[in-house]
Order: structure tokens, then sequence, then C-alpha cells
């Protein structure tokens, strides 16, 4: 019995100073216990994870003596489930183009007031017409980072030259290629390979589009969201379709690989800042977004983040070998094929989320 | 009465069990000396991630966050657990297998039905924060002790405990002299599990927790999109090597205990 | 005898309030539609048939690891319980040890190890063997569930056997029962209470396990686990997602009630 007593004391003692010692290592305030709504001058930010230079946010509190509380969460529809739910009220959301459209047909989303905005000229007006898809006037979402979905492969496991989704359908790579494992990136392939457009509603088409995924199944080896960056890095896969960002980081690691945005065509995404209806601090939520496009900001979560951004300010001042990587900054060409994702309703999204749970059954 | 062969045996299985369960652990601390950001690439040895850990302050909080939520969810717990344990033996078999099965819930249900049950619930009646991270971490623990504590509770012998009522000892008394010491092991594994899946714990964390809150899991998923930060690897070597010491001094007090090494000789004995 | 009672009291208001108000919820969610009117289609889905293999394939694997962490489990409690008398703590925390490093951590070293390019095929290479290809299968998918829940299976086996008596097995030995005997007769019913707990932590989390079938399955297998995660994370239909959890409950709570009848003649003598 007494032995017991000693450890547990021994285990209490070793919690303490392990507290006492993170505790000294930094000293803010972690206990953010429900000031949410509380002080005037706050800001709850949720972002992707790992999605900004925290740095900026120092600078940002800095200047403008509004304290941030970052949030991050990890795929969209989480964030989704834990806006909806109205647990916290978040002031400004980073996220992608087809949940803002969601949003903005929701009624959940508000008008940004640009008029107190210094530095939305900042951004290209190439990107902001591309953002029309889903915003028309764009007056709901201010672009952060965009990208295209292409492929992803090996140089030294695959001997042609890759320009076509079909690709993915070759014997040759059974076992070696890797799927998006997100539903409408997965059904971009056969729908481009068909000439279709990605924003399709037909449901022939989207059920033939479903029967090529089915067909392929068995020769895929996964299917991966950003994981496949790993699994591309370490020459497990042969090939992958994958987010250019991702791209870009496995590129870096494996001089191997290439990435192209195939001759059909695809999606170009965007990451959009939007204020949504939980806000409580609705112009510290604008200046929030303003500091984002400030050139000096755009670029230092430009160069952390390293996806394609929409900052005409910061592109011009990257050096030639950075604008002309073809990964993150594609041709025009190439651009020009990609179509942007939009909301296709209540009553396709759910034909998509039916066809989706049948090809992972299948 | 053994023979050596079979001594052999016995050790180079327990050896091979461990092996597997601590291979893993053995390529995290290998990842957390690579230079390379990448996982799957060997960029050189490097200390670097101890030294910028030591300097991320976002870390740091998340870790206290963790070890105090961890901490307090586990012994509350604990607590709660065996208590229940304990005034559950006299109730009738079906009470006691009604509320079994009501504390197996939070274990059966996917973890995101528990996290958005309890979510919904403190949006209701409180605000998102520590109190409800709290909350739903005691939840998820109580099953664990109350598995590890009830058949250890089975076990014990009921006619010593009654032979010391007979003798004039006060249940109190009994129960503390014999009846505790007999089911401290589970309790300690139900303190050690509810402990370990309140550590690891994402999902329900996740939709519970309050604005700017963040635990080690919470930081470790957030990182998985864009790549796991090695820091998290250093980290995790950091607190293995921790526990690891621990032990050793336990193991150590074990054996200066007399009462340990006559359980231990008694043991020998037997074998 | 009353007194003694009250001592749960504290755990069952507890229980009340958050584990039966929660479930209310999923119950009010479960039995209504999405626009709010009553309905039992929600539980009805199950029997969609990709809701049923998605049960089943779960069923399957997690009764696969079950059986498996016994199997592997038993033995090693058994001769742990034998040689370690007296430093029972010190085991029990080299068990849970490997879990206080993160779930997701482990399951990506998994991962590096299991690769197709991965260190055991590495090693296998290095000896000039053949490589396998475990990744990304059913396979996967049980090592993984084996491997996390192991020590859930291990520390109650562990814990009741070392309880047993090494007097009544030495007794046993005297009057004459062989080795089998002896197990059969002392050991293995003397240490069912762990077994039960032990299978109990196992099976019932595993069942609803899903972020294993996605990293070391490659999204390929459904399980049930992942239909619920996607009804509530991705197609937002929580009515559907509550539907499906209470089904799953009802089947683990059948299960268990068997189990318990099973268990209920030894219960009586046990009983503290």
């Amino acid at each position: 019995m007494k032995r017991y007593l000693k450890i547990i004391s021994l285990a209490g003692v070793m919690a303490a100073l392990l507290i006492a010692l993170v505790s000294c290592a930094g000293d803010d305030s972690a206990s953010g216990e429900s000031a949410a709504a509380g002080g005037d001058n706050t800001l709850v930010v949720f972002n992707y994870g790992d999605y900004i230079d925290i740095e900026t946010l120092d600078m940002f509190t800095e200047e403008t003596g509004i304290k941030v509380q970052y949030e991050q969460y990890v795929t969209p529809e989480d964030m989704y489930t834990k806006y909806q739910s109205g647990a916290i009220p978040y002031d400004v959301i980073c996220t992608s183009d087809y949940i803002i459209e969601k949003m903005i047909q929701a009624g959940e989303v508000q008008e940004i007031d640009r008029s107190g905005m210094k530095y939305y000229d900042n951004l290209d007006p190439v990107y902001l017409d591309f953002c029309k898809a889903f915003d028309p006037e764009n007056k709901y979402a201010v672009p952060y980072f965009w990208g295209t979905v292409g492929i992803c492969y090996n140089t030294s496991m695959v001997d042609e030259e890759i320009d076509s989704w079909d690709i993915l359908w070759d014997e040759k790579y059974a076992g070696q290629m890797v799927m998006e494992n997100s539903m409408r990136d997965a059904f971009i392939v056969p729908l481009k390979l068909a000439g279709k457009s990605i924003n399709t509603t037909e449901e022939g088409e989207l059920l033939e589009a479903q029967e090529k995924l089915k067909e392929q199944k068995r020769l895929v080896m996964a299917y991966m969201v950003d994981e496949s960056r790993d699994a591309m890095i370490a020459g497990d896969a042969a090939m992958a379709v994958i987010y250019s960002g991702d791209a870009t980081v496995a590129m870096e690691y494996n001089e191997d690989l290439d990435y192209v945005v195939p001759k059909e065509g695809s999606n170009i995404w965007f990451d959009c800042w939007f204020i949504p209806d939980s806000c409580k601090h609705k112009s510290n939520a604008e200046k929030f977004i303003d500091f984002m496009n400030r050139e000096d900001i755009a670029a230092m979560n430009f160069d952390y983040v390293y996806y394609g951004t929409p900052n005409k300010a910061v592109y011009d001042e990257l050096d030639d070998e950075t604008k002309e990587d073809t990964t993150i900054f594609p041709d025009e060409e190439a651009l020009m094929r990609c179509e942007v994702y939009k909301y296709l309703g209540e009553e396709t999204e759910k034909f998509y989320n039916r066809l989706w749970k049948e090809l992972k059954a299948y | 009465m053994v023979s050596r062969g079979q001594k052999f045996l016995e050790r180079f299985y327990i050896g091979f069990v461990f092996f597997l369960l601590y291979a893993p652990i053995l390529i995290l601390i290998v990842c957390s000396f690579n230079a390379s950001k990448a996982r799957t690439v060997w960029g050189g040895f490097t200390f670097n991630w101890y030294v910028s850990l030591a300097q991320n302050e976002e870390v740091m909080a998340a870790v206290r966050t963790s070890l105090v939520l961890t901490f307090s969810a586990a012994l509350i717990a604990t607590i709660l657990g065996t208590l229940a344990c304990i005034g559950m033996t006299v109730m009738k078999k079906n009470s006691q297998s009604a509320i079994m099965s009501v504390t197996n819930i939070p274990m059966l249900n996917a973890d995101i039905v528990t996290g958005i049950a309890i979510m919904l619930l403190f949006v209701r009646f409180a605000g998102l924060g520590m109190m409800s991270m709290l909350a739903a971490h005691i939840t998820l623990g109580v099953p664990y002790v109350i598995l590890n504590v009830m058949p250890k509770l089975k076990q014990t012998n009921r006619s010593a405990y009654e032979a010391a009522l007979d003798l004039g000892a006060t249940p109190t008394y009994a129960f503390r002299k014999i009846v505790l010491p007999d089911i401290m092991p589970g309790v300690l594994s139900g303190f050690l599990l509810a402990f370990t899946i309140s550590l690891d714990d994402f999902v329900i964390t996740y939709f519970t927790k309050g604005p700017g809150i963040n635990t080690i899991s919470t930081m470790i998923y957030q990182q998985v999109r864009r790549g796991i930060n090695p820091e998290m690897y250093a980290l995790s070597t950091i607190l293995f090597l921790v526990i690891l010491v621990f032990l050793w001094i336990v193991n150590r007090i074990q054996n200066d205990e007399p009462q340990a090494a006559e359980a231990q000789a008694k043991g020998k004995v037997a074998a | 005898m009353t007194k003694r009672k009250m001592l749960a009291g504290p755990y069952l208001v507890w229980a009340a309030g958050f584990i039966i108000l929660p479930l209310f919820m999923i119950l009010l969610y479960g039995f209504t539609s999405e626009d709010g009117g009553f309905t039992f289609s929600n539980i009805a889905a199950i029997a969609d048939p990709i809701h049923l293999s998605a049960l089943g394939q779960s069923i399957v694997i997690a009764a696969g690891s079950t059986v498996i962490s016994l199997l592997v489990s038993y033995p090693l409690a058994y001769i742990l319980s034998k040689r370690t008398s007296g430093k029972t703590s010190t085991v029990i925390m080299m068990f849970i040890l490997p879990m206080w490093i993160n779930f997701m951590l482990r399951v990506l070293a998994l991962q590096m190890i299991l690769a197709n390019t991965g260190i055991l095929n590495g090693i296998l290479g290095f000896f000039g063997l053949e490589p396998l290809h475990i990744l990304y299968s059913r396979k996967a998918i049980l090592i993984g569930m084996t491997y996390d829940y192991l020590p859930f299976m291990i520390l109650p086996l562990y814990n009741a056997m070392c309880k047993i008596d090494r007097d009544l097995v030495d007794a046993a030995a005297d009057l004459g029962a062989g080795r089998f005997i002896i197990f059969s007769k002392v050991i293995l019913p003397l240490s069912m209470p762990g077994v039960i707990s032990g299978i109990i932590m196992v099976f019932i989390p595993s069942i609803s396990e899903f972020a294993i079938a996605d990293i070391l399955g490659g999204s390929k297998i459904l399980l049930i686990g992942n239909v619920i995660e996607q009804e509530f994370n991705l197609t937002n239909n929580w009515n559907l997602g509550s539907g499906l959890s209470l089904v799953l409950m009802l089947f683990i709570f059948g299960s268990m009630a068997v189990m318990n009848k099973t268990d209920a003649d030894q219960e009586g003598q046990l009983l503290w």
C-alpha cells in the first residue's frame, strides 16, 4: 500500500515538475477559457492547420492592439461542422472555394466592407476574376492562396511523358498510383477525361464517371489527400493525383518527381478569407483581411506556405526562378483549361455523396 | 521445475512482443534526429528540432494544456470509477449490468458521435473551454477505470474481509486494509489507461475545445495536412525518455522496499 | 450496505449528465428526418447493402484483432505474472508507455515500417527475401488495430493472473493434475474476468475505428466507423449518422448481453 502511495506521489511530483518546466518556457496565457466573445479588442481566426506564418499574427497584434485567438482545423468539413454548431463565434475564416459558395448560398457569409481597405488592390485581377465563379461580385471572399490539381509522377518509375488523365487507367501502373481521397477532387479525373465540366449536375454523366472510378479502384494503391506527398517522396507510388502545393513540396525532396496539369483540363482552387455571420468583431476582421493583403505580410506567408499567391505585389518581387516554376504558377494556357468549383446544390451534393460512398464500398 | 529451454522461450517471447510494441517508437526517435523535414527521407543527423522545440511557445502551451487536462481528467475519472465499482458490488445483478452498459457507451460510440454530442450539450448549457474539454475527457476515461477495477474487485477474497469485520474492524478500516491493497493494481492500470486515452484523443478534443486552446494531439493532427513538424518527434522522444527514467526510479523504489523483496522471493519460490 | 451503494452516486450523476443526456440527443437526431419529422428511416438505413457490408467488415476486422490480441497477450500475461510478482506497476507501465506517444505518430511510423519501400521490406531485401505488399490492405488494418489495442488486452489479463493464488496451482500439481488440467481447471477460469474486460476494451472501441482504416488501409475499405464519421462530417447528415450509431450500439449491447449470460454462473461466487 505504502509503495503505491509512494509511486503515485512520485508521479504527482513528476507531473508538477513537468508542468513547471513548460510553464517557464513560455509565459503567454494559454488559459483561453471562454474569453471568446469577451473583450472587445479580440479576433477569433479559423484557418487550415499550419497555413500561416505565426509571426504575422504577432505583428498584427503589435500594430493594431487586437488580440488574436487562432484556431486551426484539418479538413473544411471539420471546420463547417464546428462552425455550424455555433460553439465558438468565429470572426474570420479561411477555407476552400466550394465551402464558401455553399455558405454564401446559405446566407452564412457577411459582405466585406472594402472601403477601409488599403491593400486590396495588391490582388491580381486575373485571380479575382476566377473567384467570380463562386462569388460573382467579389463581395464575400478575399483570395489567400490558390493552386491546381494535377498528376505528380516519379520519372524513374514512369517511362513516358504524362500529359493525360488516362494514364490512371494504365494496367502497367497497377498498385502504384495514388488517387485523391476527396470526393469532388476524385471526380475531376473521369469527368475531365470524358470532356465534361467538373461542375456538371447531369446524373448520367456523374454515373458514368463513377463507373470509371470503380473500374480504376483495383489499380489504386491508396486514396489519400495530402499524405500522398509523403508517398511520392518515399518512392512508394509512381504517380498521384495531387494539389500543386503538395507537389511543390514533394519535388523539393525528390528530384525525380515532376508535376503536370493534364491537357484535358483540371480544377483551379482558391482558399479565401471571409467573414461568417457568427462574427462579433467585423471591423477587426476587415482590418485582419487587409493586413493579410499587405505586401510584406503576404510575402512572409508566401515564403512559409509556398502555394500560389494571388497577391500581385508579392509576385512581382519574386525572382525569375520562382516565377517560372510551373508547378506553383502554371502557364496561362494551362490555367485557362482549369475550372473553379461551383457549389452544385443540395440535391446533386446528396447524389455525389451517394456515388462516393458506393465507390468506397465497391 | 521449469526447464531451461522453456525459460529461454518465455524470455524470447516477452522480448519479441516488447520489440513489436516499441519498434514504431524507435523509428520516431530516429526521425527526431533527421535533418530533413520529410519523414521518409534521411537528411543527416541534427539536434536542431530539440532546440527549436524549446523555443516554440505554441508547442509548450499545448504541452502544458495536455498535461494539466489529462492528469486531472484521469485522476477524477479514477476516483469516480473506483467509487462506482465499490458501490456497484452491493447492487443487484440487474442494476449492475444496466450501469455497465451505460458505462460502455462512450467507449463504443465512434469518437465523432461522443464529441459532437458533448459539444452540443455544452453549446446549449455553457460555453466551450477548458471545462468542456475536461468533462469530455473524464467521460471518456471512466469506462476504462471501471473495466480495470471491476475484475479485481470480483477476485477479492470476500471471506478475508468478513473475517476482519468479525474480528471487530470497522467496514472502512477493513476496506482500507484488505480490499484497497488488493484492487490497487487495477486502480493504477485504470488510471493509466484513462490517462492514455485522454492524452491520445483528437476528435473529441477538437469538438469540445474552446478557441485558442491546443493539446499535443490537436497540434499534431493539424500538421498532418502540410507535413508533421519534426519538433513533434523531438517532443515525443523527450516524453518517452522522461517516463522511462521515471519507471527506472519506480523500479528502484520497489526493489528497496522489503515488502516487495519478500513478494519477489515468494514469486521465485512459486516459479 | 446502502451506505456503500452511495459510493456509486457521484458516478451515476456524472453518467446521467454526460452519457445519458448526450445519448438522448443521439436518439433525437436518430429518430428525426432532416426536416424535423419523426422517422425510422435512419435506423432502417442499416439494411442498405453498403451499410451492411461496412458493418460486416468492421465486425470481422474488430473480431480478428481481438482474437489476435488475446492469443498474443494470454501467454505473455501468464509468463509475466509468474516472473514479476512485486514489480506489477513497472510491468504495467512498460506496456502503456508506447501508447503515450501520440496515436497519429505511431500509426505513421507503422506506415513507414510496412510501406513498399519501407523498413520491413528493407530488412527482407537485405536477407535476399521477396518484398511484402502489406500496406494499404486489410492485413495492414488488422496489424494496426492489433498494435494499437494490444495493451488494452494485456493489462486486464496480467492483473487477473497476478491475482491467481500460486498455492492453488501448486496444490493442483501436487494432486497430480497435468499441465493441461491445471490450465483448463485452474488458470483459465480464474483469469476469466480479465479475459472479458480485455475483450470488451479491444472489441468495442475497435468496431467504430476508422482512422486506422484510412491511413493503413489507404481508404479503400469502408468500415461502419467511416460511414458514421462521413455522415457527421462530410455530408452533414447528423440524423443518419446518429441512426447508424444507435444500431451499432444495439448490436454491441446484444453481444454483451450474450457474454454476460455465459459469465453469470462464475460471477455469483466471485463477487465480493
